[in-house]
């Protein structure tokens, strides 16, 4: 006969402080494990969301970036004339040929400087775009000195709010607006007339050619012939899989660093809940004997531990899981290692996370569980009752 | 010394829950001594910079680079001993996988300001006369089984096209602090192989390494550099090497700020479980305690010997952790060290984690000495279990 799963329940109620104090520490493991997946899982969403699938980049051939790549006005003429591009309201190509430089800029607040992109974007660059929201103020004019800042970079950074100006490139830059684009890399851009931009850097070339395919599944046969074209040299790939590359590196590092972190503190942890459940049976020695003597079997006694100690460890998962669903509410802003700009990201929770997280503690309880309960269940029944509660 | 043997005694009372305590503060003692030590890694690069150098950039940012033009105007600001062109290269070797740092550089010049990285005479006068030579690391060449005299092929990024070179000479570090994994080949090479492909990029330098006189005059140098290209096509900005350094450092700062606060977290998941510990032993001796205050202890004795026991078990925790943190740190460096080439125990370091193992033993004993010493003995000895 087993018994009833509110002993093992009301077992923890009475040693209030103890199961506290073993459960929060749990909760811290399970609080560190799932925020740094939830980094991990925020930035390679943020970069993923950023590109569409229907749209096409082109890159100078071996340039992994925007920001290390240059394509000549000539390279660019020919892409352009590419018939897979879909054609837009305007009777024209969905088609921005745009450049991409990077500007050390102050942040607000602080003289610590750091790199934000600007972009230099063509008249097709926002219909390209659909996630691009312009939430104040209006779109920079062609061939004049404005410019449109996403909602972290003027949030973040010192002059890149709505009628601000920035200094580069020995001109000052009016901010005329500012946009959204959502939980994606360009919230973290600004945003200007190519052609203006290219000439106050004095670099007459384009870093990207992006265009929207008319027929999705064409990707293969635009990409063979493009990479293939002599006159080109020039690296093709879908928008989606080329920003997913550059999350790849920071996100590998944020996970290892998260599992190995958590791979040693969990040790600490159920090394806890270990100490507890062996405290918890050595004060009831004599009461395990009277089970014992009234009939309940081994097992019972074993599972009646043993859930004791799931107990525990679920108590410390659903309290680090809470605890951690409040980080979605954080933004994070770091440089990505890979476009070397910095790139504001949230944490975000998914039920993969949370269920990993959930088991992850139970785990924890059950390892720091099985030997004590394995030594209530093999206790004799006459030394048990013998036993004045002693230990 | 009575007080002594008591504590000792009764800290190790139960053997396997006094055991298990130390594992769990060996562990994050462990766990924290690396987390200090990655965070030393990150900020390794500002440690070892001298005050001596200075480094010239374009003013927006560092994908701009600077005429070759500015290398005499800047040699001639007073103050100024040798100024070195350097262009990050950014090659990939085989695969984007075997990341390490490669720089185009004026050799002569550029290892003359920096003598912490040694060479033998003979292949550092080789490596300077062959213009397609290079100079490795001594991680690097290991890394790679690159022997004196082997051709490598660099693919360029930033610079297209498939690069050769001829390693003619390693380096090692003056002290343990130097990054033993860097590539560098003659600037020379670069521009004039530039000069035939894309005649608009030569003549252009990624950075300049400005050495000076003495440090004391960095800033007046600094400042003297950028006002001569004021309002030019290529501002500059001058900095020391340090506030550089820190520069990077700085960008990445968040994730800095996130290990930081793991390291603390760690502390106080062990800070639980000891306090855990001490207060369930503290409970079932509460009665013992009872008769010890009959006996004419008081209250500070018994907090003291409850402190005593606490600090017992964290400290041989904290000290075994300290051990072990030498061989975990040797492997972590063999392990990562492509990722961090310096990793290095600081005594600093040490220092903290007998901090931390102290504050972790002191807090556990917290709630047990005040439950203990505030309650009625009368009470404490009708008690049971």
């Amino acid at each position: 006969m087993a018994l009833p799963l509110s002993y093992s329940i009301r077992n923890l109620w009475t040693r209030k402080l103890t199961t506290l104090l073993t459960a929060s520490g749990m909760a811290l493991v399970v609080f560190v494990f799932a925020a740094i997946l939830m980094l991990a899982l925020g930035l390679q969403k943020t970069l993923v969301e950023t590109g569409s699938y229907d749209n096409v980049v082109a890159i100078r051939k071996a340039s992994s970036t925007e920001v290390q790549s240059a394509i000549d006005r000539r390279q660019a003429a020919i892409v352009e004339t590419e018939p897979e591009a879909a054609i837009g309201a305007d009777g024209k190509p969905l088609l921005a040929k745009e450049m991409l430089v990077l500007v050390t800029l102050p942040r607000r607040g602080s003289s610590k400087r750091s790199n934000v992109p600007v972009r230099g974007i063509g008249p097709g660059s926002l219909a390209l775009r659909p996630q691009v929201r312009l939430v104040q103020g209006r779109l920079p004019s062609t061939g004049s000195l404005e410019v449109i800042a996403g909602k972290n970079v003027a949030e973040r950074f010192a002059g890149a709010g709505l009628g601000e100006t920035l200094h580069f490139g020995m001109y000052d830059w009016t901010i005329v607006g500012i946009f959204d684009a959502g939980n994606t890399a360009f919230s973290s851009e600004v945003w200007g007339d190519s052609e203006q931009l290219m000439q106050a850097f004095r670099r007459p070339v384009f870093s990207s050619v992006i265009f929207k395919l008319r027929d999705p599944s064409k990707f293969d046969a635009v990409r063979q012939r493009l990479e293939g074209d002599p006159r080109l040299t020039l690296d093709v790939e879908r928008e989606t899989r080329y920003y997913l590359k550059q999350s790849e590196m920071m996100a590998k590092f944020l996970r290892v660093l998260g599992i190995s972190l958590t791979i040693i503190f969990s040790l600490g942890a159920t090394i806890g809940a270990m100490i507890t459940m062996y405290a918890s049976v050595a004060t009831r020695t004599g009461e395990i004997g009277t089970l014992r003597a009234l009939g309940f079997r081994r097992g019972s006694i074993l599972a009646a531990f043993l859930f004791e100690a799931l107990f525990l460890g679920l108590a410390g998962g659903v309290a680090g899981m809470l605890l951690a669903s409040f980080m979605q509410f954080f933004t994070i802003s770091t440089m990505n290692f890979q476009t070397f700009s910095e790139l504001a990201f949230t944490f975000v929770l998914s039920p993969g996370i949370a269920a990993s997280g959930l088991s992850f503690s139970l785990l924890m309880g059950l390892a720091g569980g099985v030997l004590p309960a394995l030594r209530a269940a093999r206790m004799g029944i006459v030394d048990a009752l013998r036993t004045v509660s002693e230990v | 010394m009575f007080l002594l043997k008591l504590v000792l005694k009764n800290a190790f009372r139960h053997k396997l829950r006094a055991w298990l305590t130390i594992l769990s503060v060996t562990i994050a003692i462990l766990a924290f001594g690396l987390l200090r030590t990655v965070i030393d890694a990150w900020y390794v690069g500002a440690e070892e910079s001298s005050p001596n150098r200075l480094i010239t950039r374009n003013a927006v940012s560092m994908t701009f680079s600077l005429p070759l033009a500015y290398r005499e105007k800047i040699a001639r600001t007073p103050g100024v001993t040798q100024v070195c062109p350097a262009s990050w290269f950014g090659g990939v070797y085989v695969d984007e996988k075997n990341f390490f740092p490669n720089f185009a550089v004026e050799p002569r010049s550029y290892f003359a300001l920096y003598p912490e990285y040694v060479f033998s005479p003979e292949q550092q006068e080789t490596f300077f006369r062959d213009r397609k030579g290079f100079a490795a690391g001594r991680k690097l060449t290991e890394r790679f089984g690159w022997k004196i005299g082997d051709t490598v092929t660099l693919k360029g990024t930033i610079f297209p096209g498939n690069w050769e070179f001829v390693l003619r000479a390693v380096y090692h570090g003056r002290d343990e602090n130097v990054d033993e994994r860097i590539f560098f080949f003659h600037w020379d090479y670069l521009n004039e192989s530039l000069k035939q492909s894309a005649p608009s990029r030569a003549d252009q330098v990624g950075a300049y390494v400005v050495g000076i006189d003495r440090p004391e005059i960095a800033a007046d140098v600094a400042l003297a550099v950028d006002n001569t290209f004021k309002n030019s096509l290529a501002e500059t900005l001058t900095e020391t090497e340090k506030a550089f350094a820190l520069s990077f450092v700085s960008m990445t700062e968040a994730i800095v700020t996130v290990i930081r606060l793991v390291s603390l977290a760690v502390i106080v998941i062990i800070a639980a479980v000891a306090a855990n510990t001490m207060s369930m032993t503290a409970r079932e001796r509460i009665g013992e305690f009872a008769v010890l205050k009959t006996l004419g202890f008081g209250g500070r004795r018994i907090a003291a010997l409850i402190l005593g026991e606490s600090l017992v078990v964290a400290l041989s925790g904290g000290l075994f952790g300290i051990l072990f943190t030498f061989p975990a740190a040797a492997v972590f460096r063999s392990l990562l060290g492509n990722y961090f080439p310096v990793f290095q125990l600081s005594v600093r370091t040490l220092c903290l984690d007998g901090a931390a193992a102290f504050i972790v033993g002191a807090a556990a004993a917290i709630i047990p000495i005040w439950r203990t010493t505030s309650i009625k003995i009368a009470e404490a000895l009708r008690r049971i279990g």
